[in-house]
């Protein structure tokens, strides 16, 4: 007997998106990163092209993020508090990319400002070669001053700005046009706010080849079925031909893994659970496991054995 | 596939007698169709008709089922390959493998005594496999009954010589256990088990093709109940198998392939988490069993709440009954805190609240089974219903003082909260659930 193998022929494709300049690109980097250009469903191989695998970017914090679980400050140790030794640390870990996380405040509780801002991505910039991507702190006010200061400081070297949403996407696509810059736009898992911010975005004139779509996730047990299929649809329909859908995709499960108890904390959690260090590690890492099987191309990780495991994973599913 | 109107009539008897209650033999298939009348209807539909209904009637999946004493596990019969375009119906059986060489005993015991709670459900895992690693008939048998005596879920039996998968029918009293595996070499013999057990067979083949072939071999001897192992274990070839298989049944209605599969994660992995992340894949993409090589309690709890996830039907949000809920017997000077009637988010709250030791009143209002940011920006959770919520559960009557605690996503609520309830002390209190014991420590009713 022969059996047909059911191939899908899909006609839409994912933008190929680059991260990051070399010098010879008017940048600093020692090299870019490239994403998207998929012809098919994740890791589909057999019926179409999946030029790049998904990328891991390690998020590290511009001060010392002292909510952050134990295990992670405990994984990192003495580069926490120190962006630049951080992000050289990420690079040893792993990483393809690197996410500076601006805060709200500084240590003390001072706001902190633009020139703060400017500073550490200085200091990143020059830490590491890597690709890197600078988040605001998710307040619109905070974000746009920021932001702007950020973009102009590390003008030419194509960072990814984020977040940008619907609210600021007029200041943060600005900025990201003026000084050779990506966004990251995010919308409130919803397939139809992802295609109309994406709008919004390329009717400023940002070339689409630097639209990259975050469509807002959660962790294992915490509604990531929710994100996992507006992934899946997502993608469907960049594939069926629907442009405004047609951008990489960057989720953030270390953030959603690390702030549920099941991977923040040891204590005062049922004994089912089990051992705590091997479930955090797991609540990463499945978290990422399945966002990528549902169309991440950019998974922001926080933990180090989790983008040994993340990376590993994608390693076996990308070798034709 | 389901048949149209139009295929139905053809079928029939094209007499117009009505005595199905309808006026024509075409009204009356336009209504099979539309799944709104029963075949049984029609005195006159002949027998070769009736089997070619049936026929296009029966699931592209089939749904297969495995027992043991007390408790059965069921599935296949998927409709969908995403399940945004539905919902998975049956979810995966989880099984832990053991083998007869080893002290299946307790590991059997160990993995099967595991429960968690998550939103409320105690969530297990489903049954053992159990291995004939030894070869031996008896070995195998005694592994079986040891198991069995530990457990009254259903058993997956794993030998390659149907002789010694005989002896673990025969050891599995009260259960209907899953025969793996017919292959090339043992189709009949592993066939002939199944009918005259009446067990479901699992299949195994390098190839979709000798797959396929296996598995007609094997219906034609009598054996209905399959399940399909195509012999992939990496994360990449089960994926395209596994896909490739769904859409031959769900897209291509190809019989000899509609049934449910299954995986074996820990054998294309190094390690627990690895075989996890091939775990989270399978129970995703299309595994119906899936046989787990380590158990360790956090490995467990992470897939079953995966399995979970991923089994909740998209069109409805797991969701509590909202009113008021009383947590570690409250008195009238206990606090008084509101949430919404999604279930993640009560239980994140009840557990909080229940674990602290500390008695409190937690009313839950109707958000339409959204989380407390989600239900705040769809306008479900705003100050008039929580506002609806105090006065219509009657926890004034209750309690002794008038302080409402809201969630600290939603602080700013707090003006309109203090119009819409006077003369109540609206509290922020933190935004994460896990900070709810300090502050409640810290509770006073004056
Ligand atoms: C899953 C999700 C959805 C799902 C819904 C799931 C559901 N059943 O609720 C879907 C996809 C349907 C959805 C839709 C929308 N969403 Co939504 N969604 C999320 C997401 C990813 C997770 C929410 C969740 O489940 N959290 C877990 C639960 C347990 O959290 P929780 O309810 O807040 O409970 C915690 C605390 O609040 C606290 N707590 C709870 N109760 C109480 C009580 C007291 C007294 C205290 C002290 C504490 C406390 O304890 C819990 C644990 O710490 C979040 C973003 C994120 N990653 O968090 C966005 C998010 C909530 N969504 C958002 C939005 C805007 C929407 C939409 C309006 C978008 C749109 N226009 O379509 C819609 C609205 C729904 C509609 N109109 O139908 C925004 C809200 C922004 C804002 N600040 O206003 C968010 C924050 C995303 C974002 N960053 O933009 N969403
Ligand atoms: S009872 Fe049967 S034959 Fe008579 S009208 Fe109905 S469908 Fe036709």
């Amino acid at each position: 007997m022969t059996v047909e193998i059911p191939a899908e022929k899909w006609s839409g494709r994912v933008l190929e998106v680059t991260l990051g300049a070399t010098p010879a690109e008017g940048g600093t980097r020692s090299r870019t990163v490239v994403v998207g250009g998929e012809t098919t469903l994740p890791f589909l191989h057999f019926e179409g092209e999946i030029p790049h695998p998904p990328r891991v970017a390690i998020e590290i914090a511009d001060h010392r993020p002292d909510d952050w679980s134990p295990l992670l400050l405990e994984a990192w140790g003495s580069v926490v508090g120190d962006p630049a030794a951080w992000a050289r640390a990420a690079e040893e870990a792993g990483a393809d990319l690197v996410l500076l996380q601006l805060s709200l405040t500084r240590d003390g509780g001072a706001p902190t400002t633009a020139r703060d801002a400017r500073a550490v991505t200085r200091a990143v910039l020059q830490a590491t070669g890597l690709p890197i991507l600078v988040f605001g702190p998710g307040q619109v006010d905070a974000d746009n001053e920021l932001l702007v200061a950020v973009a102009e400081e590390a003008v030419g070297e194509r960072i990814v700005l984020g977040i940008c949403e619907e609210k600021n996407y007029r200041t943060i696509v600005a900025a990201a046009l003026a000084h050779g810059h990506l966004v990251n736009g995010r919308t409130a898992m919803d397939v139809n706010l992802a295609k109309q911010l994406n709008i919004l975005i390329s009717d400023m004139g940002l070339p689409l080849d630097r639209i990259i779509m975050d469509p807002t996730t959660a962790g294992l047990g915490y509604g990531i079925e929710y994100g996992y299929s507006v992934m899946e649809r997502l993608r469907l329909a960049a594939l069926q031909g629907d442009k405004m859908t047609q951008f990489p995709m960057l989720v953030t499960p270390g953030y959603e893994a690390w702030r549920q108890k099941e991977a923040k904390v040891g204590q005062g959690v049922p004994g089912s659970w089990g051992d705590w260090r091997e479930r955090a590690i797991l609540w990463e890492t499945l978290t990422a496991t399945s966002l990528i099987e549902s169309g991440a191309d950019i998974v922001v990780l926080r933990h180090p054995e989790t983008v040994k495991r993340v990376k590993a994973f994608i390693g076996r599913l990308m070798e034709k | 596939m389901a048949l149209t109107g139009l295929q139905i009539y053809k079928l029939l008897p094209q007499t117009n007698c009505k005595e199905c209650g309808f006026p024509t033999c075409l009204a009356f298939a336009m209504k099979l169709a539309a799944k709104q009348a029963e075949l049984a209807a029609c005195p006159y539909v002949s027998e070769e008709a009736k089997a070619q209904l049936a026929a296009a009637a029966a699931p592209p999946i089939r749904l297969v089922t495995v027992e043991g004493p007390g408790h059965r596990v069921e599935v296949g019969n998927e409709t969908v390959l995403f399940r945004h375009e539905k919902t998975f119906y049956h979810p995966c059986g989880l099984f832990v493998r053991v083998k007869d060489s080893d002290n299946v005993r307790a590991a059997a015991e160990a993995a099967m005594g595991y429960a968690v709670e998550y939103v409320g459900m105690s969530l297990f895992l489903d049954g053992v496999a159990v291995e004939a690693a030894s070869g031996s008939a008896t070995t195998f048998a005694g592994a079986v009954r040891a198991v069995r005596e530990v457990t009254d879920r259903p058993l997956i039996l794993m030998a390659e010589n149907p002789e010694v998968l005989k002896a673990g029918v025969e050891a599995d009293k009260g259960g209907r256990p899953l025969l793996y595996a017919a292959t090339e070499e043992n189709w009949q013999a592993v066939a002939a088990l199944g009918k005259q057990t009446g067990a479901p067979v699992a299949v195994r083949a390098s190839t979709l093709d000798g797959l396929a072939e296996l598995t007609e071999k094997i219906k034609g001897a009598g054996v209905e109940d399959m399940v399909l192992d195509p012999g992939v274990r990496g994360p990449l070839e089960s994926l395209t198998a596994f896909t490739q298989l769904r859409r031959l049944a769900l897209k291509k209605n190809f019989r000899p392939l509609g049934y449910p599969l299954i995986a074996f994660p820990g054998e294309g992995a190094a390690d627990g988490i690895e075989e996890a992340q091939l775990a989270v894949q399978h129970i995703a993409k299309y595994g119906g069993f899936i046989v787990l090589d380590r158990f360790t309690p956090a490995l467990a709890y992470a897939l079953l709440a995966w399995r979970t996830n991923i089994y909740t039907n998209p069109q409805e949000p797991i969701k509590v009954q909202p009113g008021v809920y009383e947590i570690n017997s409250p008195k009238a000077d206990s606090p008084v805190m509101v949430t919404t009637n999604f279930s993640i988010t009560y239980f994140s709250v009840a557990n909080e609240v229940d674990g602290s030791g500390l008695p409190g009143w937690l009313l839950v209002a109707d958000a339409e089974g959204m989380s407390v940011l989600t239900a705040w920006a769809a306008g479900k959770f705003d100050a008039e219903r929580i506002a609806k919520t105090v006065k219509t559960t009657g926890i004034e009557e209750k309690i002794s003082h008038r302080k409402l605690i809201i969630p600290g996503h939603v602080a700013v609520l707090l003006g309109e909260l203090e119009e819409e309830l006077p003369g109540w002390e609206i509290l922020v209190g933190p935004r994460e659930a896990v900070d709810l014991p300090g502050f409640l420590k810290l509770w006073s009713p004056s």
